[in-house]
């Protein structure tokens, strides 16, 4: 609704810049001359690097064990399930993140000594879990708790991996809400507060609107490194895509399935970085415009 | 409704803002605060809606201190609506949104109701085209008197009004100022801060006249706008001639 709103306001044609494109501005910035330097110069890069590489002594070794064609080919069913595990962890773990997140940074912004406990466990919560190295903490919890054997609490090492990364990745998504809490101005909420809503009330209805708009961006680029980082849970001998590639390749001694991984992983996360510089530079684009 | 502040003191970290204010406004009064920039209008208006915290005094409402601890601030505010120097609208909502925002969520009151009456309002004030618009598609105006129907629309008993028409173009002041004269008419306890002494003149029954955070000068508009009798008043006034803002 609001989109359609900021699509229908007047701009003076001059004023109009140039939409941005997916592709960022690679091509866009110098018109037909400059896209054909740009395409030559890649090209040349490209070949370049492929005759510098080809020559190298090693290269059929390395050929061979990284980039055998059959054993990429042999490997991709199984890569591919397990790949479709890390999709859904990262998608689950992206919904709990954002929520979390916005929960942490919710307490840490009441304001009053009445909720300084609450401000005081979203920071203990924030240090303690951008403090350690995601890896420690998959350690930690997804051999030691499963270990416990606890009757009522879940078992599998996926389970709390996957806890692991959204509670680490909640403490910094929590900041990030926080920079967008802080960039929307004071009288936002004075002007809440003297409508008689409470201090709650103000903060979700007038300050987080405007403040998830600011930091949406920020976000994108959270769910763009998510994506890699579930694959850390393979330490945890979860059969995720690239325990499933090692695997594979251990059985064959080839490196080859890691290629197979990969190429999935690139699959999804350059068309999601892509899409984030893309939102990122229209949503520049219209506030430089005054639109919001 | 009657309100009284008594020695009102505020700082903001080292700056003595307000330094003792006394102040008593009576059931259908208006009273104007006047004086220089930075003296302390802006925080004194907030003091009342107990928007600022204050450091020392007191704050009644028809006796009733509404300003020591236990006191539920947001059901005061229900009761006091503030119309903010710089608009203060929601940017993210409609214009009808931002009104029923209040009278909604605070004081419960069933959205169809609550849509009902901010509408009605907004046709009175002459923006019944501008329900679904957003505040950055208004001219100042507009905005302006949106936010003085947000601040009516909960049926206030106490209206606060700080430089309403500061940002405004003289035609859309004298629309505005006939609004808030309209109001006065109906009995609304008001209390204002405005650079307008003209307005001060006609719409107030009582100016005061405030530097560095203490009330110099209270009374009649007539009395303290044409023949003050401290220094500062005089001194504050001919400089106000001088720019133009009053005429004699
Ligand atoms: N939120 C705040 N934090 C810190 N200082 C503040 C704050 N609000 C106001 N002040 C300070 O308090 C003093 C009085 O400000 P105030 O806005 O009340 O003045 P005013 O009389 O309304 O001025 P004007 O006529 O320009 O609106 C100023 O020195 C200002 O810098
Ligand atoms: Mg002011």
């Amino acid at each position: 609704m609001t989109a359609d709103r900021r699509d229908t306001q007047p701009v003076s044609s001059d004023a109009r810049p140039v939409p941005p494109s997916i592709l960022g501005n690679y091509f866009s910035q110098e018109g037909a001359k400059g896209a054909l330097v740009a395409f030559f110069s890649t090209l040349g890069f490209f070949l370049l690097a492929i005759v510098i590489i080809g020559r190298s002594e090693n290269w059929p070794a390395v050929q061979r064990s990284f980039f055998n064609w059959d054993i990429i080919v042999d490997s991709f069913p199984k890569v591919w399930e397990g790949f479709r595990t890390n999709v859904w962890m990262f998608l689950i773990g992206q919904v709990a993140i954002m929520a979390l997140a916005l929960v942490i940074a919710m307490m840490r912004s009441l304001k009053g000594p009445a909720f300084f406990p609450l401000r005081l466990l979203a920071i203990v919560y924030i240090d303690f879990f951008r403090g350690i190295p995601i890896i420690l903490g998959l350690y930690l919890f997804g051999f030691g708790v499963p270990a416990l054997r606890l009757t009522g609490v879940p078992g599998s090492a996926a389970f709390w991996g996957l806890l692991v990364v959204v509670l680490s990745y909640s403490a910094y998504t929590a900041e990030v809400y926080r920079s967008g809490i802080d960039a929307v101005p004071d009288s936002q909420r004075l002007s809440a507060a003297s409508l008689g809503l409470t201090q709650f009330q103000a903060l979700r209805y007038a300050v987080l609107p405007q403040a998830i708009r600011n930091v949406i961006p920020a976000l994108l680029n959270g769910f763009v490194s998510l994506q890699k980082d579930v694959a850390l849970l393979a330490v945890l001998g979860v059969r995720e895509a690239v325990r499933e590639a090692q695997i594979a390749s251990g059985r064959d001694f080839n490196y080859s399935p890691y290629i197979a991984a990969t190429l999935l992983f690139l699959a999804i996360s350059v068309p999601s970085a892509r899409f984030a510089d893309w939102y990122t530079a229209r949503d520049r684009a219209r506030r430089s415009q005054g639109v919001g | 409704m009657k309100v009284e502040l008594t020695g009102i003191h505020k700082s903001f970290g080292t700056n003595h803002v307000l330094k003792g204010i006394d102040l008593a406004v009576d059931e259908h009064q208006v009273v104007c605060l006047i004086g220089p920039s930075g003296c302390g209008k802006s925080t004194l208006l907030r003091t009342i809606n107990l928007l600022e915290k204050i450091d020392e005094g007191e704050v009644r409402l028809d006796g009733l201190l509404i300003s020591g601890a236990g006191v539920d601030a947001n059901s005061v505010r229900q009761r006091i609506g503030i119309v903010f120097q710089s608009y203060n609208l929601f940017p993210h909502m409609s214009v009808l949104k931002n009104l029923t925002l209040g009278p909604i969520k605070a004081s419960g009151i069933p959205r169809p109701e609550a849509e009902a009456k901010a509408i009605d309002l907004l046709e009175r004030f002459g923006l019944g085209d501008k329900v679904q618009e957003y505040p950055d598609r208004l001219s100042g105006g507009q905005q302006q008197r949106a936010a003085i129907v947000r601040a009516l629309v909960g049926d206030p008993e106490v209206l606060l009004l700080d430089e309403i028409t500061s940002a405004l173009d003289p035609e859309l002041v004298g629309e505005v100022l006939s609004v808030i004269r309209e109001l006065a008419t109906r009995g609304l306890t008001m209390v204002l801060a405005t650079h307008e002494m003209g307005f001060a003149r006609d719409v107030a029954n009582r100016v005061v006249f405030m530097d560095a955070g203490r009330v110099v000068e209270a009374g009649p508009p007539d009395q303290v706008l044409r023949k003050p009798t401290q220094a500062r008043t005089q001194q504050f006034l001919k400089r106000v001639i001088q720019g133009g803002r009053l005429s004699q």
